[in-house]
C-alpha cells in the first residue's frame, strides 16, 4: 500500500452502480480512496460507500461567472471535469478513477488536459508498478492484452464494468461529507434540454451487466425469445447495430454504441460483423445462436447452437428456470 | 463556411491488427480512412451544401479541408476523402510525431487548425467521434480544449441557424450517450464530433475519384506549425506502453446443430460452466 490518494466519481450521488463498486475496490489497491460527487449522496449511497471503505465525500460547489450551476447542468463534462481538477489540487490527490461511459470520458479528458495529467480510457486492470499506475487494457476488439504506465504525476482513468469483483473493505466506516467550492469556467455551450432515460424493464443496465442477451437482424424484430432468455439469465438485453437501426431495440452493442464485456455473451441472430465483434468480443465466454452455419461470429465462440433461435432461445430459458428452481 | 475535418488512418478493421515495439502496426497499403471520419466528411459536406441553397453563402464559396497526422501512408485516407468530395487536403507529418498520445495527437491536429486559421476564419471542426484503432473518444474533446472553441460532441443529429437574424449561427445537436439524451447549442466558430447515426456518407462519384487521383496533398512539418518537438510524439506522451501480446487463442468452439434440443445444451453449457 502506499500513501497515494485516489479520487473516484460518483455522479449521480443518488445510486451507487456495481461498476462504481467494482471501481472502489480497485482503488483500495493503489490507496487511500475518497469520493467526488456534484451533489449530496443520500442517506444509502453513504452506507454503501462506507461499507467500501470511503471516509471523505467531497461535494462540489460549482459556480460559474459568481451564480452557482444547478440541476442538470452539473452533469455537463465541463463541470464534472472542473470538480475534479479541483479536488485533485484541494488533496493533492495522484489518481482519478471514472467508470468507463461517453459522459465520464468526456470529463476525463477535460480534466487530464487541465491538469497536465495521464489519461488511460478504459482500463481493465489497475496496478502498482514501482510508484508508477500501469494500467491494463484489452484493445483490438480484445484480441490484444496491453498494459501502460501513466509517467506524468496524475494519473486520470476510466474503467470498464466488469473489471473486478466488487467486494467491501474488511471494515466499514462512516463517510464524512465536505463541500468545497469549484470556479467552472465559463462556456459558450447552452444546456437545452436533458433527459435521462427510465428503465421499467428491472434488467441491469447493458454496459454493466454481467450477463447479456443480444439479438441482431436473425430475430426478425421479434425480441420476445431474447428477452425471455434474458429474464431467466437475469441478464441486460442488447442489439446489433443493425438491428437498432431498424428500430427493433433501443440499444446497440458495437464499437459506436456500447461496449461490453461481461462474463457471458449470448448473441443470437447476429451473423458478427466487425462493428458488433468490436463492442462484445472481449467478453469472458462467448455464445452464439445462429441458423446460418457459416456466420463469422462462430470463430470466436465458446458454445454455438446452429439452429432456430426462435426455438432454442425459449427452451433454453425454459431448462434455466427448471434447473434454478 | 470553411470546415476543418480532422481524419485517421486507421489499420483496416478486416486485417489483422496488432502491436510492435508498444506501437500499433501499420502495415503499408493495408490503412484505410477511419469509417467514422466518413461520417464527419459528410457532415461538413451537408453543412456547406445546407449554406449554399440557402444563400448564405455563394454557390462556389465554402470550403472543407481535411487535416490528418500520419506517415506517408495517411494519403491512403486523403485520397479517400478527396472522392467524397473535400476541397483540399494535408498531411501533418514528421517521424517525431510517432508515438503521441491522445494529448500529442490534438496539440499536432490544434496547430495544424490555427495555421489554416491564420489563412482565412475556419467556422467549425468537425471530427468522427471515435477512431476504430484506438476507441478512445477523447481527441476531439481535448482539440476543442486546446483551440478554446465550444465543443459539441457526439451528435446524432446536427443543425446550423441564424436563431436571431443577426447572423452569428448557432449549432444545435442532439445526442444520446449512455441513458441520457441531450441536446446543446454553441455559437460558431465551435468543434463538433458525430457519430455513426448523424447521417449515411456517400458514395463517391466516378467525376470525383477520377479528380481524387490527381489532387494535390500538402504536407506540414511540425515546424511550419511552430510547434515544439516535444509536445507530440513519445517524447511527451504522458503514458508509456510497457507490454502488447495477442490474447492466447480461445479453445476450439463446441458446436451443436439443433435437432430438437439445442436450448437444453445451452442451458447445460451454461450450468455446468457455473454461468447462471
Amino acid at each position: 500500500m502506499t500513501n497515494r490518494t485516489v479520487l473516484v466519481l460518483l455522479d449521480p450521488a443518488t445510486e451507487v452502480r456495481t461498476s462504481t463498486l467494482e471501481l472502489l475496490t480497485i482503488a483500495r489497491g493503489l490507496g487511500r480512496v475518497e469520493a467526488v460527487t456534484l451533489e449530496a449522496p443520500t442517506v444509502e449511497v453513504l452506507a454503501q460507500l462506507g461499507a467500501y471503505g470511503i471516509e471523505t465525500v467531497h461535494q462540489a460547489e460549482p459556480a460559474r461567472d459568481g451564480s452557482c450551476v444547478s440541476g442538470d447542468e452539473r452533469h455537463l463534462p465541463a463541470v464534472v471535469a472542473a470538480a475534479l481538477a479541483a479536488a485533485v489540487r484541494l488533496t493533492d490527490a495522484d489518481v482519478v478513477l471514472l467508470p468507463t461511459s461517453f459522459a465520464a470520458k468526456e470529463a476525463a479528458a477535460l480534466a487530464a488536459h487541465d491538469l497536465g495529467a495521464g489519461l488511460v480510457i478504459d482500463a481493465s486492470s489497475l496496478r502498482d508498478v514501482h510508484g508508477h499506475v500501469v494500467a491494463g487494457k484489452r484493445v483490438f476488439a480484445g484480441s490484444w492484452d496491453t498494459e501502460c504506465a501513466v509517467t506524468a504525476d496524475v494519473a486520470v482513468v476510466t474503467v470498464r464494468a466488469n473489471s473486478a469483483v466488487a467486494q467491501p473493505a474488511p471494515a466499514a466506516v462512516g463517510p464524512v461529507t465536505e463541500g468545497y467550492a469549484v470556479e467552472v469556467p465559463a462556456s459558450s455551450v447552452t444546456l437545452l434540454s436533458r433527459e435521462v432515460k427510465t428503465d421499467t424493464s428491472g434488467r441491469p443496465p447493458l454496459d454493466q451487466a454481467a450477463v447479456v442477451v443480444a439479438g441482431g437482424r436473425g430475430t426478425d424484430g421479434d425480441f420476445g425469445p431474447v428477452e425471455d432468455l434474458a429474464d431467466a439469465l437475469g441478464a441486460a438485453v442488447g442489439a446489433s447495430r443493425d438491428a437498432a437501426f431498424e428500430g427493433w431495440w433501443d440499444s446497440y452493442v458495437g464499437q459506436t454504441g456500447v461496449t461490453i464485456a461481461p462474463r457471458v455473451y449470448i448473441g443470437a441472430g447476429i451473423s458478427g460483423a466487425p462493428h458488433h465483434r468490436g463492442g462484445m468480443q472481449a467478453s469472458q465466454v462467448i455464445v452464439a445462436v445462429n441458423s446460418d452455419p457459416e456466420a463469422p461470429i462462430f470463430e470466436i465462440c465458446d458454445f454455438a447452437v446452429v439452429g432456430q433461435l426462435a426455438d432454442v432461445l425459449p427452451q433454453a430459458a425454459a431448462e434455466i428456470r427448471k434447473r434454478k428452481s | 463556411m470553411r470546415i476543418v475535418v480532422t481524419a485517421k488512418y486507421v489499420p483496416d478493421i478486416n486485417t489483422e491488427r496488432g502491436f510492435s515495439e508498444g506501437r500499433v502496426v501499420r502495415t503499408a497499403g493495408e490503412g484505410t480512412l477511419n469509417e467514422l471520419d466518413e461520417n464527419a466528411i459528410e457532415a461538413a459536406l451537408q453543412l456547406v451544401e445546407a449554406e449554399r441553397a440557402s444563400g448564405r453563402v455563394g454557390p462556389d464559396e465554402g470550403e472543407v479541408v481535411v487535416v490528418t497526422m500520419a506517415g506517408p501512408d495517411g494519403d491512403l485516407a486523403l485520397r479517400k476523402a478527396f472522392q467524397l468530395g473535400v476541397d483540399r487536403g494535408i498531411r501533418v507529418s514528421d517521424d517525431a510525431l510517432a508515438g503521441s498520445d491522445y494529448f500529442g495527437t490534438a496539440a499536432v491536429l490544434a496547430a495544424a487548425v490555427r495555421r489554416l486559421g491564420d489563412e482565412a476564419p475556419v467556422d467549425l471542426v468537425v471530427t468522427g467521434m471515435a477512431a476504430l484503432d484506438g476507441l478512445g473518444s477523447v481527441v476531439p474533446t481535448l482539440l476543442g480544449a486546446e483551440l478554446g472553441l465550444p465543443t459539441l460532441n457526439l451528435a446524432k443529429k446536427v443543425s446550423l441557424a441564424d436563431p436571431d437574424g443577426s447572423g452569428q449561427r448557432v449549432l444545435t445537436i442532439t445526442r444520446e450517450i449512455d441513458d441520457v439524451t441531450e441536446s446543446l447549442a454553441a455559437p460558431l466558430p465551435a468543434l463538433l464530433s458525430v457519430t455513426d447515426g448523424a447521417n449515411q456518407p456517400r458514395f463517391p462519384g466516378f467525376k470525383l475519384i477520377m479528380a481524387a487521383r490527381s489532387k494535390v496533398i500538402e504536407v506540414w512539418s511540425p515546424a511550419d506549425l511552430g510547434l515544439d518537438p516535444a509536445a507530440a510524439g513519445s517524447a511527451g506522451a504522458r503514458t508509456e506502453t510497457l507490454t502488447a501480446a495477442p490474447r492466447p487463442e480461445r479453445p476450439e468452439v463446441e458446436l451443436v446443430t439443433d435437432k430438437g434440443e439445442g436450448g437444453v445444451a445451452l442451458a447445460d453449457f451454461l450450468i455446468r460452466n457455473d454461468l447462471v
